[in-house]
């Protein structure tokens, strides 16, 4: 029998449903937009395919996969991807993470969340 | 640097990556800042009007419907919405069958029509169970279907999308197009939600 993935969950118990709605930060978006750009839905940006994004996804350890946001796992998905294209390196993004994070703190706002119409 | 009110939070880790991500292909020109803002502003400006529009469309104009009902993504691109990529697959509720959606693998939502999916739509509850118990998981939105009426659950994929096509709400004969697309909401596209007439509408000064 073949095992089911982590994200393969169609069927399987699970709680209510938590009418939760989710204003998104503008990071996310940001994400969202790259994402739409790099898969080539808009622009001429193309650099990989959605499967590849749902791939990386799903190749997220399952503990990791429940404790991450949405758009948590679609930014460590689309840079994951970019190094298996060749298109950064795992180099350039250790030096680049270690620049961002010398700039320092900066606001953010709180993910805010309403309850459902 | 932006300012806002409130407390000053470090940067997630999540959010490191998408700053350092983001560089780093804007650095090696693979995509600019404004290519960015742009698909940002106009996912923004996409929202479940546009599935609304094409309901209130089809309610009235039969040939639109049957167009809708053989190719969702043309339909949407008669009335300028861009389905870029994607087969729309519209599926019709009737007197004896009720149709959902789901994406029980990922996320898959016709967001070109609808803009981003809520964040149930993306919960393990909602993907696991509806497929599962579609009866009770429409009961918790307070949306009761009657025990003779079937419902269909379609689950999305990455390149297939669907979307409900409700009932028109009986009541509704005289209705404008414009009204009538009041009436449809993002949830009734979803088809987690039946489309409601206000209890007490208000008056209509003509």
């Amino acid at each position: 029998m073949i095992e089911r993935g982590h994200h393969d969950m169609g069927g399987l118990p699970a709680g209510k449903v938590r009418r939760t709605e989710h204003a998104y930060d503008d990071w996310e978006l940001r994400v969202d937009a790259m994402m739409m750009l790099l898969i080539g839905v808009v622009g001429d940006s193309k650099r990989m395919t959605v499967d590849e994004l749902r791939k990386n996804v799903e190749a997220l350890a399952p503990a990791d996969y429940d404790k991450m946001g949405y758009y948590d796992r679609w930014v460590i998905s689309l840079t994951q991807t970019m190094i298996q294209r060749g298109v950064i390196t795992s180099d350039d993004l250790a030096r680049k993470l270690a620049q961002v994070q010398r700039r320092g703190l900066s606001p953010i706002s709180r993910r805010q969340r309403t309850k459902g119409r | 640097m932006r300012k806002e009110t409130g407390s000053y939070q470090p940067y997630s880790y999540f959010q490191l990556m998408e700053i350092s991500l983001r560089e780093l292909l804007v650095e090696k020109g693979v995509v600019t800042e404004d290519a960015i803002a742009g698909a940002m502003a106009a996912m923004r400006e996409r929202g479940p009007e546009r599935g609304a529009a094409m309901v209130a469309r089809a309610w009235l104009d039969p040939a639109y419907k049957a167009r809708m009902l053989a190719d969702g993504s043309r339909a949407a691109e008669e009335l300028g919405f861009e389905v870029p990529g994607l087969r729309l697959i519209v599926v019709e509720n009737t007197s004896d069958t009720h149709n959902v959606i789901v994406c029980t693998l990922c996320s898959c939502y016709p967001r070109m029509l609808l803009g981003l999916p809520p964040e149930w739509y993306k919960s393990r509850p909602y993907r696991s169970r509806v497929v599962r118990e579609p009866r009770k998981v429409l009961a918790e939105f307070g949306t009761k279907i009657p025990p003779k009426v079937q419902i269909r659950v379609h689950d999305s994929n990455a390149d297939m999308r669907y979307m409900v096509l409700p009932l028109r709400p009986a009541g509704t004969e005289r209705w404008s197009e414009e009204r009538l697309a009041g009436l449809v909401t993002r949830d009734c596209l979803i088809g987690v939600a039946l489309p409601q007439i206000p209890k007490k509408p208000k008056s209509r000064k003509s």
